[in-house]
């Protein structure tokens, strides 16, 4: 067990320091420079050059990279060109949005999935499991934003239930910070917990023609008990594995709900950046989702073992 | 008063007759085997037994056990009686256990659910009825998963769970087919005990005739889902007066008819082996010390002559198939060299081995696995002709595949089939036509006939003995069934732990077996001439 997590430990803390070299020289090979913009087309060569020098930019590349790399470490990611704020204020802000709407939508994905999934498998090819299946199917099918629109129609203009949109920050208190997050988070759930619903659905049906399933019911154990205890932990891992995938859509890929919903998300400030030039805070984000990614890829290989006993073997 | 009695049942699935109008009784401490080949419906008649039939299948006629009749019964009082009043052991211990829970959790979660028990109280006794199936806490605790256990402590704890609140009845169905002869037999002992100590009345499901004599008193012959004969089984099988009993009967003795014997010491060897040895990485106990290299095969020397038929036999796990596959190139040895034709195949890179794989080809075991299920027959029956030096062209390859299917019995029709559309015997005569099409001068076969029923295991046999009389092809086939060492081979090797222990005339080894490993071997093999005997012995 303990060989089996150091090896996927330093696999981890290699892949981040090799994605932190290409993401720094992905950075090193974009044409612009950050000096000149920062300054403005009428800016001098002398100005230039001295904020170049101010800026350490000057360097050579190897140098460049450690003090990049160095600072990441400390979290200190710079400041950004165009908000002349540090990096990291502006990614706490929006990490306080995302991460618990991200949070909150892979929760609902999955107890609306495993039910649906498990309720499918034990009635394959019955009038309920092509019903769910065939909301599934639409569930993949429909573009979140529609829902997101369906779902502001009903519960925020028609039942008046929740705000229409925006974020009131935390400080507003955490219930009315939540509510704000509920639809967001419902309409980014529903499309991952269709695709997660036939995944779980066809990992038990499969599990469920083992000979092990035969076994269990030969002891007496009713259907249900079978499916629950015996054939679902059997089924997690590609469940798992399906779910890291999500979780690391949902904490960057949201910017579509974000725009819908007006909620200052990681996804619109990586747009924006984006559109702005703003290298040094791409750069930021693009490392902490690939962070976040190797954390998320990390932690499903930790419950792959958790779940069978025939990895915690393995080195 | 009888335990069960199956009275004129029959099923059907979808539209498919399974069985039609069986009968079957046991009693209290009795044990009835039911005997047949594959599809006869004796699997089917154990499911229904327990009524864990596939949704389509009805069931009509009565089964009454201990007083209930299970086909009216509700789904709750069936939980009530599975694991508690009725038992089941599969064939399969390598996939019978949820390999997530401990073998603990596993035997007891049905004393827990059944008794009401605590689990305390419920793994006490799970660790008790696993000390009774040979299982004993010092090396096999209760937080033991079912990968780190083998195939025989596997079906061990499959008896246990079955076993563990003494049953009334135990259905057992080919429990040991799996197994190799001496755990076959360590099984076998164990049920028979425990019919003995609990009085339980036992079903014995098996295709071997030899194993079923050994073990019932009563036996059923089951046919296409009807019973063919049914009867003590000491007088069934004595007077074989029933054809289908007869047939089966000889079938399971058949030895092949090779009217040129092979002449040891008439040419130089077509195959030698020169202490050949196999090494496989161990696990890693700590990170501070190396890992102990597994010795698969351990210093093998062996020859075999040109159309010389040699059985290397040895329990699972001894290294023969291991063997087997440095011997086809398809592993590298760790020591030693091995020579086909004179020439050192060891080491060779591929391109300099194609002489040697046109020359030797192979006969796995399972005729399902081996084939794609997406190419047709004249494609997959041709795949070693890439091997010749010079490519024949397509209707030159037809033609040698029609003349492969006909040495092997089969049409040139079946050329255009897909492997799906033949029966496991068919499919086992395609593999054979593969492995002859190059005209090889030797066929390694790794147990061929052991997943055959007994009929088609004997017209399997006999084509590999017509082969050898025509083509003169050598073969050595791996196995751990005696049966087929004594019908097929010239000479014998017993291999054990990685060596060679014995070798000899096929008559000399199996019937003087001199080395402990071969001994133990030839005594839990079972015999039907012998189980006979001995049952008309025991019954005057």
């Amino acid at each position: 067990m303990t060989a089996y997590l150091l090896k996927r430990l330093i696999i981890a803390a290699l892949t981040l320091v090799l994605a932190s070299m290409v993401v720094f020289a992905v950075m090193e090979v974009l044409p612009g420079d950050p000096a000149r913009l920062m300054l403005g087309l009428n800016a001098s060569a002398d100005q230039v050059e001295l904020l170049r020098n101010q800026m350490g930019l000057n360097a050579p590349v190897a140098l460049r990279y450690l003090h990049w790399a160095g600072g990441l470490v400390s979290l200190d990611f710079g400041r950004s060109y165009t908000y002349s704020v540090p990096v990291i204020d502006l990614v706490r802000e929006r990490i306080a949005v995302s991460l618990p709407l991200a949070l909150i939508a892979l929760a609902l994905s999955t107890v609306i999935a495993i039910p649906v999934g498990v309720f499918s498998a034990s009635r394959q090819g019955q009038a309920g499991d092509t019903l769910a299946m065939g909301a599934a199917q639409l569930g993949v099918a429909v573009p979140n934003f529609w829902f997101a629109l369906m779902l502001i129609y009903l519960f925020a203009v028609w039942l008046r239930l929740v705000p229409a949109g925006g974020f009131p920050g935390w400080n507003a208190g955490v219930w009315t910070a939540l509510k704000s997050l509920l639809l967001p988070a419902i309409a980014l759930a529903l499309p991952q917990a269709a695709i997660l619903a036939r995944v779980a659905r066809s990992a038990l049906i499969e599990v469920l023609n083992e000979d092990y399933i035969r076994t269990a019911r030969a002891k007496g154990l009713p259907y249900r008990a079978v499916l629950w205890r015996h054939a679902l932990r059997n089924a997690m891992i590609p469940v798992l594995t399906i779910l890291g995938l999500q979780f690391a859509f949902l904490l960057a890929g949201t910017i579509i709900i974000e725009n819908v919903f007006y909620l200052p998300g990681l996804g619109r400030l990586i747009f924006q950046a984006i559109t702005q030039r703003d290298l040094i805070v791409v750069e930021s984000i693009v490392m902490l989702l690939v962070a976040a990614v190797i954390l998320i890829n990390l932690i499903v290989d930790f419950s792959y073992a958790i779940v069978d006993p025939r990895l915690r073997g393995r080195r | 008063m009888n335990l069960l009695e199956i009275d004129n049942l029959s099923l059907t699935i979808g539209d498919t007759p399974i069985l039609k109008g069986v009968e079957l009784t046991i009693a209290p401490g009795e044990v009835v085997g039911l005997v047949g080949e594959s599809g006869s419906g004796k699997s089917m008649t154990a499911l229904t037994i327990m009524r864990l039939l596939p949704h389509l299948a009805r069931a009509e006629g009565r089964v009454a056990f201990d007083g209930i009749d299970i086909l009216a019964a509700t789904e709750d009082q069936m939980c009530a009686l599975r694991g508690d009043d009725i038992g089941m052991v599969f064939q399969e211990p390598m996939t019978a256990l949820n390999p997530v829970k401990t073998i603990g959790e596993q035997v007891a979660e049905g004393i827990r659910w059944h008794t009401r028990a605590g689990r305390a109280e419920a793994e006490e006794r799970a660790r008790k009825i696993l000390d009774r199936v040979g299982l004993p806490e010092a090396k096999f605790p209760l937080s033991r998963y079912p990968h780190e256990l083998s195939g025989g402590q596997r079906q061990r704890v499959v008896i246990a769970i079955a076993c563990a609140l003494k049953p009334k009845l135990l259905i057992a169905d080919e429990p040991t087919t799996a197994l190799d002869v001496v755990l076959q037999a360590q099984i076998l002992d164990l049920l028979r005990d425990l019919v003995g100590e609990n009085r339980m009345g036992l079903l014995l499901i098996s295709h071997d005739l030899a194993v079923v004599t050994e073990m019932a008193d009563r036996l059923t012959i089951l046919r296409h889902g009807e019973v063919m004969e049914a009867g003590d089984t000491a007088r069934t099988l004595s007077q074989q007066s029933h054809p289908y009993t007869r047939e089966l009967a000889l079938a399971s003795m058949h030895v092949p008819a090779r009217p040129k014997p092979h002449l040891a010491g008439s040419a130089k060897p077509l195959l030698e082996v020169e202490g050949v040895g196999r090494d496989y990485p161990g696990r890693r106990m700590s990170l501070f010390r190396p890992a102990q290299p597994i010795r698969a095969v351990d210093d093998v020397s062996l020859t075999i002559e040109p159309a010389q038929s040699v059985a290397l036999v040895g329990r699972s796990g001894c290294g023969k198939s291991t063997l087997a596959r440095m011997i086809l190139a398809l592993d590298k040895p760790t020591a030693g060299t091995i020579r086909f034709r004179g020439e050192t195949i060891t080491g060779k890179p591929e391109p300099a081995l194609r002489p040697a794989r046109r020359d030797m080809q192979v006969v796995f075991q399972d005729p399902y696995g081996s084939f794609d299920p997406r190419h047709k027959v004249e494609k997959l029956v041709a795949e070693p002709l890439h091997l010749l030096e010079k490519q024949p062209a397509t209707a030159e390859r037809r033609e040698m595949v029609a003349h492969a299917l006909d040495e092997v019995g089969l049409g040139p029709r079946d050329m255009d089939k897909y492997p799906h559309e033949f029966s496991g015997g068919q499919r086992q005569r395609l593999s054979i036509a593969r492995a002859i099409i190059t005209r090889p001068k030797l066929v390694v076969a790794d147990e061929p006939v052991s997943a055959l029923d007994v009929s088609i295991r004997a017209q399997i046999l006999d084509l590999f003995a017509e082969l050898n009389q025509k083509l003169g092809i050598a073969y050595l086939f791996i196995t751990h069934d005696l049966t087929v060492a004594r019908a097929m081979a010239d000479e014998v090797l017993v291999m054990h732990e990685g060596r060679i222990v014995e070798r000899g005339r096929t008559g000399d080894v199996l019937d003087h077996p001199r080395s402990e490993p071969a001994r133990a071997l030839v005594a839990a093999a079972p015999d039907l001439h012998r189980a006979i005997a001995r049952r008309l012995q025991e019954q005057g």
